[in-house]
C-alpha cells in the first residue's frame, strides 16, 4: 500500500552564529493510512522538528518528506495540528474557535453551523460553545483544539504532546476520546509524547528518537489489543524496554547538559 | 457583619473622609479672612459660581428654544462641548493616521525600516512644541487646535500599534496557517485582534494626551472652551471661576477615562484578567 506519509533521509540542522544543531539525522519512516504513530524520546531530541517538519512549518535542511506522494512545502488544512500550547484564539468563541477553518474554507453558513453542533456535541462542549478560552480548562480547551482540527475534515492529525500539561484523570479521559475519535474518523496521526505509557496507550507504532542527532532508534509496533489495560503483564514488559531504550537516550542528553549546560 | 449593605456604605463614606476634611479646611481657611478671597474663593463661593456657570444664563422662552436646548444652554455646557468636541475630532483624525500606519509598520520591516528614523525624530518633540507652527500654519481658531490634538493622540497610538502587531504571539500565527487562512484572513482575524490590547493601550494614552493639549491649545488659538475659559477668568481676576472651571475639566476627563475603560472592557471581554479591575 502506498505510504500516507513517506519521510525519506530527512536530515534538519539548525544554524546560528554560535553553532550548527542538528536536530534531526538521516529519518526514514513510511506512515499508513489510518495508522497512529507515537514519537516518543526524550527532552530536545527533535520530535517537534520532526513534526513540524511533516506540518510545513519549518522545512528540512535535506530530504522529501511525502503526503499522498506529494511533497510538503507549507502549512495546510489537511494536515491539522494540536499544540501542546492549546494556541486557540482568546478572542474567539468556542464555537468561532472551532468554526473558524471552515470560515477560512469558505463553507456555507447553514453547513459550518451544523458541523460545529455536532462536533461541540461530541467533544461535550455545546454548554460551553460561547465561552471564551480563559475560562475554560486546560482539558476543555485540548478539547477545543481536537475540535477545531477535526472540523477540517483533515485525514491526517499532528499533535505535539497535546496532554503534556493535564492531570492524569483528564489526561487518560482525553486519550480515549482520541481513540474513539481515531478509530471513527479513520485519521493518521502523530503524535508526540515523552511519556512511554501515553505511546503504549494509544498507538499502533511507536518511534523511539535517540538524543542529538535526532535519529530512529527503534520503531516498535505494539500489538496489544485495545483498549490496552496498563497494569497488564504485556503492557508493561514493553514499557520496561522503552524505559531502557528512553534511558539511554536521556542519560546522553543530561551528559550534553553537563557538558555545555546552556544547551537548551 | 450582619448587614452588608451598612458595611458597604461604610465603605464609601471612608472614601469621602479625606476631601470632606480638605473641604472643611479650605473652608475654614477662607473664612478667617487670613487669606484675599480673589486668591483663594471659599468652596461654596466656588460652588455657586459653578452652579452659575452651569445654568442657562437666559430665562426659558420657550419661543426661543425648546426646553432641552435651553437646559443645556449654560456657559459650561457649551465649553464642555467644545472642548469635547476638539478632543474627539482630533484623537479620531489621529488614530485614523496612526492605526493603518501603525499596522503597516508591524507588519512589514520594510516599511518599518522606511518611516521609524522619521518617526524616532519628531515623537520626542512635545505637541506643545508645535503651537507655532500651528499657528503659523492654521492662523487662529479650531483647525491649530486640532492639529495640536491630532499630533498629540498619533503618536501613542502608533508606537502601541506597532508594538502590539510585533508582539503577537507566533503560535497564533502558526494556528491559523495551519488552519490555511489567507493573508487578508490572518490579518483582520488574528493579527489585529491578537493586537487590540496594546491598541487601546495606546488609545487610551492617546485620549488622555489630547486632552492635555486641547486645554493648552484652547488657552492660546480659540475663544471658548474649558481652557479658554479658565485663562479669561484670571484676566478678570475671578478665582472662583478659575477653580470651577479647573474641577469642570477634572471632570470631564474622569468622564473621558470611564467611557475609554468601558470600550476597552467591552473590546476586551475575552481577554485575561479583565473580570479583576
Ligand atoms: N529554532 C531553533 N533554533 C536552534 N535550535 C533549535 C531550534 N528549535 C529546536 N532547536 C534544537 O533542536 C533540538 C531538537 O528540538 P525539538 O524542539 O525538536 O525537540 P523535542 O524533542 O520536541 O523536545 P521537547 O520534548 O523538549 O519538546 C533541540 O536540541 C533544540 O535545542
Ligand atoms: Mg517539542
Amino acid at each position: 500500500m502506498q505510504p500516507h506519509i513517506q519521510i525519506t533521509r530527512v536530515s534538519k540542522v539548525y544554524s546560528s552564529a554560535e553553532r550548527n544543531v542538528a536536530a534531526l539525522d538521516d529519518i526514514n519512516l513510511n506512515i499508513a493510512p489510518g495508522e497512529f504513530i507515537c514519537l516518543l524520546g526524550p527532552s530536545g531530541c527533535g520530535k517537534s522538528t520532526l513534526l513540524n517538519a511533516v506540518a510545513g512549518f519549518s522545512l528540512p535542511t535535506s530530504g522529501s518528506i511525502l503526503v499522498d506522494t506529494r511533497p510538503v512545502q507549507q502549512p495546510g488544512p489537511d494536515r491539522g495540528m494540536v499544540f501542546q500550547e492549546y494556541a486557540l484564539f482568546p478572542w474567539m468563541t468556542v464555537e468561532k474557535n472551532i468554526a473558524f477553518g471552515l470560515e477560512i474554507k469558505n463553507a456555507p453558513r447553514a453547513q459550518i453551523k451544523e458541523k460545529v453542533d455536532a462536533l461541540l456535541r461530541m467533544l461535550n462542549l455545546y454548554d460551553f460553545r460561547e465561552r471564551y478560552p480563559k475560562d475554560l480548562s486546560g482539558g476543555m480547551r485540548q478539547r477545543v483544539a481536537i475540535a477545531r482540527v477535526l472540523a477540517l475534515d483533515s485525514p491526517i492529525m499532528l499533535m505535539d504532546e497535546p496532554f503534556g500539561a493535564l492531570d492524569s484523570l483528564t489526561r487518560r479521559n482525553l486519550q480515549d476520546e482520541l481513540l474513539r475519535i481515531w478509530m471513527e474518523f479513520k485519521k493518521t496521526i502523530i503524535f508526540v509524547t515523552h511519556s512511554i505509557e501515553e505511546s503504549i496507550y494509544l498507538a499502533d507504532r511507536i518511534v523511539v528518537m535517540t538524543y542529538r542527532p535526532g535519529k530512529i532508534k527503534k520503531d516498535v509496533s505494539v500489538v496489544i489489543p485495545r483498549p490496552r489495560d496498563p497494569s497488564s503483564a504485556e503492557f508493561n514488559d514493553l514499557k520496561k524496554e522503552l524505559a531502557l531504550l528512553v534511558m539511554e537516550e536521556q542519560d546522553r542528553h543530561l551528559r550534553d547538559e553537563i557538558k555545555e549546560p546552556s544547551a537548551d | 457583619m450582619k448587614y452588608p449593605w451598612l458595611k458597604k456604605f461604610a465603605e464609601k463614606l471612608q472614601g469621602l473622609l479625606v476631601p470632606l476634611v480638605l473641604l472643611a479646611m479650605w473652608q475654614w481657611l477662607s473664612s478667617q479672612a487670613i487669606v484675599n478671597p480673589q486668591i483663594l474663593p471659599a468652596p461654596t463661593a466656588v460652588l455657586a459660581k459653578w452652579w452659575e456657570y452651569l445654568s442657562p444664563q437666559e430665562a426659558y422662552d420657550p419661543a426661543k428654544a425648546g426646553y432641552l436646548a435651553w437646559l443645556f444652554s449654560g456657559e459650561l455646557i457649551r465649553d464642555a462641548y467644545a472642548s469635547l468636541y476638539r478632543v474627539m475630532l482630533g484623537f479620531m483624525i489621529g488614530a485614523a493616521m496612526a492605526l493603518p500606519l501603525g499596522l503597516m509598520m508591524g507588519a512589514s520591516d520594510r516599511i518599518y525600516k522606511l518611516f521609524n528614523p522619521l518617526i524616532q525624530l519628531l515623537r520626542p518633540i512635545p505637541p506643545i512644541a508645535f503651537i507655532p507652527l500651528s499657528i503659523l500654519w492654521f492662523g487662529l481658531g479650531n483647525p491649530p487646535a486640532i492639529f495640536l490634538i491630532v499630533i498629540g493622540a498619533f503618536f501613542p497610538i502608533l508606537m502601541n500599534t506597532i508594538a502590539g502587531v510585533r508582539n503577537v504571539d507566533s503560535i497564533y500565527i502558526r494556528a491559523a496557517r495551519n488552519l490555511g487562512a489567507s493573508q487578508t484572513t490572518m490579518f483582520l482575524r488574528v493579527i489585529l485582534p491578537a493586537a487590540t490590547p496594546y491598541i487601546l493601550t495606546g488609545a487610551r494614552i492617546g485620549v488622555g494626551t489630547a486632552f492635555i493639549v486641547v486645554i493648552v491649545a484652547e488657552m492660546i488659538a480659540v475663544n471658548n472652551g474649558l481652557g479658554y475659559r479658565i485663562l479669561e477668568a484670571r484676566e478678570f481676576f475671578w478665582s472662583d471661576k478659575i477653580i470651577a472651571g479647573m474641577f469642570s475639566i477634572g471632570l470631564l476627563g474622569l468622564a473621558i477615562d470611564t467611557g475609554m475603560n468601558w470600550l476597552n472592557n467591552y473590546l476586551l471581554k475575552w481577554h485575561r484578567g479583565i473580570e479583576g479591575n
